[in-house]
């Protein structure tokens, strides 16, 4: 066993273990939290196969922006555990049903054969001054830049219907307008007046 | 000489990384110690006190004391909080702030890691530094930690898009990930170094470093006047000493990395006797006082900013600017003879 399969077997094992977690802790802060870890463990383990660009990625992406805000709604809202077990046993049959499904789909997949060891070459490793980061790059620009284009454009289309749809204009809420803020003059603000000694403001005006 | 480098060759690798290790972390805490220090001088000289003056000479010892006084001091945990997450907040806060030292080059040949994405690590690593104040927030069970570790998360999460985009910028301009190969983009002299081409994405990228290690004037997280002292407010001794450790390790980070990208990093200002034959260790960390010194400058200059006016600044101001610089960028590349500029 090399340094590196040692490296795979823990990470795996935090992996799966976390994932695990991820589904049996009680606290909803906790399961994020785990959650957060698996993503982590998965990134190392993608290091481990070289590919460091993905895996940075992973980790920028999930790690430091998604499960951020996840962590953020799941805090706030106040989840009642015990109102989440009622339903429990009524969706248990559906449930199963749907995860029998899965494992048979995925149990296909797997023992079809085309993923046996011997029918996927064991990939070269490569010197250490190739940067996979522009192997990446020049691939998704372009052989398949079409692709990469439409995916933008679905995910841009996305973000503009998530705004969209929430989106409340509220008039009652005061909005300071920092342009006119700044924009203000002391004439619009402050008007002097010359009172005469002997008199009261009021008498001048 | 020679039997101590060949006795270094002959250690095992983890040995000789532990040293390395060793020689980035030794220093890097002892300046954390001394910028904690030079804060309080500079800020009392800017206020026109004398600042901490009664430990050691001229107050020299004062930030030692400190670190003896918090490790003693007792750690409290309050009954009601969440025991294990309690504890791992502080290591989630300092961990990535080490971490990203790894890949800092101090000179042209001083790097510990020197792989190919460091710049996309940095960024990684910077950005889950939020866990350490969300998880403190949160496993205090307070009211003021919350509202604190809200306040920074969202802070956190809106200035580190528009640090990304500054950074875009300057990975276009360099054309490498590899923060190495980004400060040899700029060897040449003062005229080479990106913050004149990028000036926008500069002014951005240093705010948005104010904004994200939770410093004046974008405090808030902290806010005393209103919620005590933010997402720490519940920890003492050790604890508190972490997260004050992992504040100013982060504030030296960015410093150190506005150095390398927009400054020139080991660079000399001019490739001419004088200036070259200061070694770039030197001109590096130089570079990173000043920049490290703008930040307690700003915190005894400015107020502090308005929730609401942070976050405009933020998604409304800063974000437009970079993605503009950045069509600017890529236009005149492509399209106009003009591309040397930004290169």
């Amino acid at each position: 066993m090399t340094l590196l399969s040692v490296v795979f077997y823990v990470l795996a094992a935090v992996l799966v273990g976390s994932s695990a977690m991820v589904i049996s802790v009680r606290n909803p802060v906790k399961a994020a939290l785990f959650l957060v870890l698996c993503f982590f463990s998965a990134a190392c383990i993608w290091i481990t196969l070289e590919a460091e660009f993905l895996a940075i990625t992973l980790v920028l992406v999930y790690v430091g922006a998604v499960m951020v805000l996840f962590l953020f709604v799941v805090m706030m809202l106040d989840i009642d555990i015990v109102q989440m077990r009622e339903g429990f046993t009524r969706y248990l049959p559906v449930g199963a049903v749907i995860a029998g499904i899965m494992m048979v789909e995925i149990a296909l997949v797997v023992l079809s054969g085309r993923f046996e060891l011997d029918n996927v070459a064991r990939p070269a490793g490569q010197p250490a001054d190739y940067s996979n980061t522009r192997e990446l790059g020049l691939l998704l620009y372009t052989d398949y830049v079409l692709a990469f284009e439409v995916a933008g454009l679905i995910l841009l289309v996305a973000i503009v219907a998530a705004i969209a749809l929430t989106l409340r204009r509220r008039p009652e809420t005061l909005y300071q307008k920092p342009s006119m803020q700044v924009q203000v003059k002391k004439s619009d603000r402050l008007r002097v007046v010359d009172v005469p000694s002997g008199t009261r403001q009021g008498d001048v005006e | 000489m020679d039997w101590m480098i060949q006795t270094w060759q002959q250690l095992p690798v983890i040995l000789q990384l532990a040293v390395k290790i060793g020689l980035i972390l030794g220093p890097l805490i002892l300046s954390v110690a001394y910028y904690t220090y030079l804060e309080r001088k500079v800020i009392a000289y800017m206020h026109v006190r004398v600042g901490p003056n009664r430990v050691g000479p001229k107050g020299l010892l004062q930030p030692i004391a400190d670190v003896v006084k918090l490790m003693f001091k007792e750690m409290i945990q309050p009954t009601k909080s969440d025991h294990y997450l309690f504890f791992i907040a502080p290591v989630l806060a300092l961990a990535p702030a080490l971490a990203a030292w790894a890949v800092i080059p101090f000179s042209d040949s001083l790097v510990l890691a020197d792989i190919d994405a460091s710049l996309l690590y940095v960024l990684a690593l910077t950005s889950m530094g939020v866990y350490g104040v969300i998880v403190a927030g949160w496993a205090s069970n307070s009211k003021y930690a919350f509202l604190g570790a809200m306040r920074a998360a969202a802070q956190i999460v809106a200035y580190e898009i528009a640090m990304g985009f500054a950074l875009v910028g300057v990975l276009m301009a360099a054309g490498s990930l590899n923060l190495s190969a980004i400060v040899q983009a700029q060897s040449g002299g003062i005229h080479q170094w990106y913050f004149i081409p990028l000036l926008p994405l500069f002014v951005v990228y240093l705010i948005s470093g104010v904004a994200e290690t939770n410093r004046a004037p974008f405090d808030v997280a902290e806010g005393e006047s209103e919620i005590v002292a933010g997402f720490h407010v519940d920890y003492s001794g050790m604890g508190f000493a972490l997260f004050f450790l992992a504040e100013y390790a982060n504030m030296l980070l960015i410093s150190a990395l506005t150095v390398l990208m927009f400054l020139g990093g080991w660079n000399p200002p001019l490739e001419i006797p004088p200036f070259v034959w200061v070694p770039g260790l030197f001109w590096f960390l130089g570079k990173l006082c000043i920049v490290a010194f703008l930040f307690l400058w700003f915190r005894a200059t400015f107020p502090r900013y308005r929730y609401d006016q942070i976050m405009r600044l933020g998604w409304k101001v800063f974000i437009p600017i970079t993605l503009i610089w950045i069509g600017v960028i890529g236009f005149v590349r492509v399209f106009t003879p003009y591309g040397e500029i930004f290169r």
